[in-house]
């Protein structure tokens, strides 16, 4: 079970977020139907790192994105979604 | 002494506390520090089961949690686990425990004839039934359910309390063998929180069977002076604690028995405790199993691991057999033969398949001297039945000869145990000489030390724990042994059996009853994959996860590939490492706690009205109000009649409801909204639907404009935390820049809803200064001194109110209308009849025809979308795939001259073909009679009016159904309207 730093609440077990989605697929109000359609149905799925969009729902309830390799669950940055994402 | 077989002094037992416990109806003595095992092999108890596929006799063949024949069921009623290896139940008084998988006796097993019919039954012999076709399977089921399996499963509910525990700590040690008890005085001395979790039920490990001379202590003194440096440092030692499975981040589960199986709890009722440690460090100590080898009648009882022979001689004071045999590939062997000779045993030979010409340690120099060592040679057969060994056949010198035994010690050399090493992503380094995989690289924080790593001999392994635990300055230096304790263990892996053994009773996997000669048939019949081998055969798949003898069954296979053993693979390695109870797993949560209760404001006053409850999700909710002896389709019946004809009174207070202002607030809407918001006036409210990204519906309910700047948007109950979680994401992710602000205020507000031809008159009459609001309007009001809002809004189809109080101030309304009502002739009406009524008016509902396969399209609500856009879900509605022909809509059925529509129907055009729809909810017409329902069907729109037919298979019910315009009752919508 993974721990996640919140940058809230500090570490805290994975049981206590909920995952959303991957970064890539947030989908805006004014996305083209191809983009849409790519973003919800044929995305990547990525093996190695990648930013997702995770809710601290049982804590903070603040939405986060985080920086997890999907291959071995190494999670190497944690930021809240209003804050710059590192390069 | 408790039997014929236990030394009159030695061992870790206490003599003086002698145990009483039943096995098979009869009952024997051993002594307080005995498992199962020991005390059945003190008092000469060979056989301890039958086998799970041939019911051939099995005795006790390790001294571990690694034991794969001697299983066990121990308890009765509520405190009963079946499956227990004796080799790890610590007996207690009164134990009871019984063998497993025989029928009907132990000594007298019908089944055992299985063992005469084992050649029809193959590698493969259940996917070979399968195949062969249904009936075929139908024959066999009945005869494989009676003889084959394990124990009994548990017929009554656990009595006893389980609980979960989270702990963190700098280290967590697993093992408290020499290596693990030297890393954990390293990391303690290096100023580290501490963990230590034993299996056993106490520390010391390989230290309780070969004592040593530590730093010039005894084992004995030096596992003491251990655990008080670590409990004086603050750590923490947990024996009878086994890990199980090491998962994501360095978390451990930890299972801590405080009860031995069957055993009465201590006062506080606990039998055992799940700890969940978030490591920052974690060291694998947890050493190596011994492995069996193959040679025919590898099963029988008194063949034995080596090491087990000589636990059970050393720590339990148990002597296994007079007459002894010793087949091995290295030098821990010949401890077990010197410690067997030392105790007054005979030893027929020591059968070592090393050269001749090898170098040989003193330990090997010393048993030569005094005892009867051939190099090269084989064990062929070991000769014996239920009540122990005869005798065996061995390869000494090119030559078969017959030997006399009462007790087979084997040693196969050792794999290092790295089940934790791979359920926490480890990788494996093969090493050949040894015949074993040794971790290689860590995934996570862990380090592997000891035997475990591979470190041969006691001065290593301690070495191995003392500097891995910790990267440091230690104070001092390694702990070290006397030299005559340092035994390397010299292994030359010799997988291959004696020419002269037939392999059709030379076992690999014992629990499952898998004989070499099982896997060399798999592979010629193509199973070379070693996944598919372990599927076909069912290696390594019993409830031991093939423990001793995977090792053995790879090499078997790597030799019919003619592939080194590495390359043909391994399985992998899953939690948990040994079965855990599932009362563990659950701990507190079962039965009522299973979930949490969520109770309305006003649950006491339903209560009161003992009311046919409901549990809606979390929500409990009346369900009917029944009157004498009616049953809940009277109730509801009677209770949705009177909604239509004179008025009644239902609870809605759980609904989800939020409060969205801001200057935004009406943009944000129309995000989350499909329908129109901003061009409500103040004081008025619609009907809305939110749709998801991909353009289904997710949910419906109402939004009211209240001010200005301000709305109150209600959805379903079930939706109404998914509702929360869809606001929060569209506020915070896709629209942030609105200025807007969410208030979830659905425990804030108790409602309740008046509705029938009389609820204009019973709002009037509880709310006297307030002007009724007309349909989908609002207003506020004194009711019963509470501050109230009336939002007019129908679901039923009458003319209906919701009125709106804070939930703490719910009672005298709620009363105060209820009582207006019933002055009137009106009810208290439930869920059941708000079903009634909303499927005779066609309201959609979450879950039934909301069921996230529908668009607004296909639910027959494409007039609502708001023309401009914009709302979330749009885009996604322009796919073509929403236009096709073929699409389900949302229809209605009605049941024509014949059987109501059974609930959960399927509706077919023909008997017996495939469905073209199916029926969401079955009701009945309020007022005329007559079943009716409403639900999908392929292109509905346009097949009104044709003949059908509903058939529920789980019901086995069929109905004659004509497709209708999903409303029943008042279609032009008269009876709320002003």
């Amino acid at each position: 079970m993974l721990l996640i730093a919140c940058p809230n609440c500090g570490p805290r077990a994975q049981v206590e977020f909920t995952f959303e989605r991957p970064m890539a697929s947030i989908v805006t109000p004014t996305e083209t139907l191809p983009d849409l359609i790519h973003k919800l149905f044929t995305r990547e799925n990525p093996r190695g790192p990648s930013w997702e969009l995770w809710r601290h729902t049982y804590g903070c309830a603040g939405w986060l994105k985080v920086h997890r390799d999907t291959h071995n669950h190494q999670i190497s940055a944690v930021v809240c979604i209003d804050m710059e994402t590192p390069s | 002494m408790s039997g014929p077989m236990r030394l009159a002094d030695g061992g870790l037992i206490d003599r003086a506390r002698p145990i009483r416990f039943v096995f098979d109806g009869q009952t024997y003595q051993g002594y307080a520090g005995d498992s199962l095992a020991s005390a059945l092999l003190a008092n000469g108890v060979v056989l301890f089961g039958r086998s799970f596929k041939y019911h051939r006799p099995r005795g006790v063949m390790a001294a571990g949690i690694e034991e794969p024949s001697a299983l066990v069921q121990a308890g009765s009623g509520g405190r009963y686990e079946p499956n227990s290896r004796a080799t790890d139940v610590f007996i207690y008084d009164g134990l009871q425990s019984q063998s497993q998988n025989r029928w009907p006796n132990l000594s007298f097993d019908l089944g055992g004839l299985n063992s005469l019919i084992s050649p029809f039954i193959p590698a493969g012999f259940y996917y070979k039934t399968f195949f062969g076709g249904p009936k075929l399977w139908l024959l066999y089921e009945h005869l494989i359910r009676q003889m084959a399996g394990l124990g009994m499963p548990p017929t009554k509910a656990d009595v006893d309390i389980y609980e979960h525990r989270a702990a963190f700590c700098d280290v967590l040690v697993v093992g408290s063998g020499p290596a693990g008890l030297a890393a954990a005085l390293s990391a303690s001395a290096a100023g580290s929180r501490v963990i230590l979790a034993e299996q056993d039920e106490r520390i010391g490990g390989s230290l309780l069977t070969d004592p040593a001379i530590i730093d010039g202590l005894s084992s004995d003194q030096w596992i003491a002076m251990a655990r008080e440096t670590l409990i004086g440092a603050g750590g923490r030692i947990l024996t009878r604690t086994t890990a199980a499975g090491y998962y994501d981040h360095d978390l451990v589960n930890l299972v801590e028995r405080l009860t031995e199986p069957g055993q009465t709890p201590g006062p506080d009722g606990l039998a055992q405790r799940l700890w969940r440690v978030r490591a920052g460090k974690v060291i694998l100590a947890t050493g190596a199993f011994e492995r069996p080898r193959l040679f025919e009648g590898n099963d029988l009882p008194g063949v034995m691991l080596s090491g087990a022979v000589r636990t059970y001689l050393r720590r339990y004071g148990v002597r296994a057999g007079s007459r002894a045999i010793i087949t091995t590939d290295n030098d821990d062997a010949y401890r077990t033969a010197l410690a067997l000779a030392e105790a007054g045993a005979s030893i027929g030979a020591i059968l070592d398949s090393r050269p001749a010409d090898g170098v040989r340690s003193a330990l090997v120099q010393k048993a030569m001297g005094q005892l009867p060592v051939h190099f090269g040679a084989k064990l062929i057969a070991a000769k014996g039945s239920a009540k122990g060994l005869k005798g065996a056949s061995v390869l000494i010198d090119g030559e078969v000869t017959a030997l006399d035994c009462d007790l087979i010690a084997v040693s196969g050399g050792f794999s290092p145990v790295v089940h934790l090493h791979m359920q926490a992503g480890g990788t494996l380094a093969w090493d050949e000489l040894s015949g074993s995989f040794s971790p290689d690289q860590a995934r996570q924080n862990q380090t592997t030390v000891g035997a475990a790593a591979g470190a041969d001999g006691l001065s290593a392994t301690l070495l191995s724990g003392w500097t891995k635990a910790s990267v440091k300055a230690k104070p001092k230096a390694a702990p070290s042994c006397a030299a005559e304790d340092d035994v390397a263990l010299n292994i030359i892996a010799d997988w291959e059996p004696a020419p002269q053994a037939s392999l059709k009773k030379a076992f690999v996997d014992y629990q499952n009853d898998v004989t070499a000669a099982d896997l060399d048939l798999a592979w010629r019949e193509g199973y070379r994959s070693v996944e598919h081998l372990k599927r076909y055969t069912t290696l390594g798949m019993a409830t031991d996860q093939g423990k001793t003898s995977n090792l053995v069954g790879l090499a078997r296979l790597a030799k019919s590939e003619g592939r080194p053993l590495p390359s043909v693979g391994l399985t992998t390695f899953r939690p948990p490492y040994t079965p855990v109870t599932l009362g563990v797993l659950a701990a507190e949560a079962t039965g009522a706690h299973l979930d949490p209760r969520r109770r309305p404001a006003l649950y006491k006053t339903h209560a009161a009205e003992q009311p046919i409850w409901q549990p809606v999700g979390y929500w409990h909710r009346p369900r009917a109000y029944p009157i004498g002896a009616e049953n809940l389709h009277q109730s509801a019946h009677r209770e949705s009649l009177t909604v239509r004809t004179k008025v009644g009174v239902t609870d809605v207070s759980t609904l989800g409801k939020f409060d969205v202002s801001g200057p935004d607030a009406a943009i944000f809407l129309e995000l989350i909204c499909a329908t129109t918001v901003g061009k409500l006036a103040v004081g008025r409210g619609r009907y809305t639907i939110m749709l998801r990204e991909d353009g289904m519906v997710m949910d419906d309910g109402t939004v009211w404009r209240t001010e200005e700047n301000r709305f109150l948007l209600t959805s379903s109950t079930g939706g109404a935390d998914r509702m929360a979680a869809h606001l929060s994401y569209v506020r915070k992710v896709i629209a942030p820049q609105l200025k807007v602000a969410v208030a979830n205020v659905q425990e804030h507000w108790a409602a309740v809803a008046v509705a029938g031809p009389l609820a204009r008159q019973v709002v009037s009459s509880v709310l006297p200064q307030m002007a009724v609001p007309g349909h989908m309007s609002l207003d506020r009001g004194e009711l019963a001194g509470v501050s109230t809002l009336t939002l007019a809004a129908s679901y039923s189809g009458e003319r209906a109110f919701e009125i709106y109080a804070p939930s703490d101030q719910i009672g005298p309304v709620w009363a105060a209308i209820a009582k207006a009502a019933r002055d009137l002739g009106g009810c208290l009406y439930g869920l059941e009849a708000l079903e009634i009524l909303r499927i005779e008016k066609g309201h959609i509902v979450v879950g039934g025809e909301i069921d996230g396969r529908a668009s607004p399209h296909d639910l027959g609500l494409s007039k609502m979308l708001r023309p401009a856009g914009g709302y979330i879900g749009h885009t996604a509605l322009q796919r073509p795939a929403f236009n096709e022909a073929g699409r389900l809509q949302m229809v209605g059925f009605e049941a024509v001259d014949g059987p109501a529509i059974p609930e959960g129907s399927m509706v077919l055009t023909v008997a017996k073909t495939l469905p073209v729809g199916h029926v969401t909810a079955a009701g009945l017409n309020v007022i005329k009679g007559g079943s009716i329902a409403l639900g999908f069907l392929r292109d509905g729109f346009s097949r009104k009016g044709e003949s059908l037919i509903a058939w529920s298979a789980t019901r086995n019910q069929t109905a004659k159904v004509k497709v209708t315009a999903p409303v029943f009752y008042d279609v032009a919508g008269e009876q709320y309207r002003d």
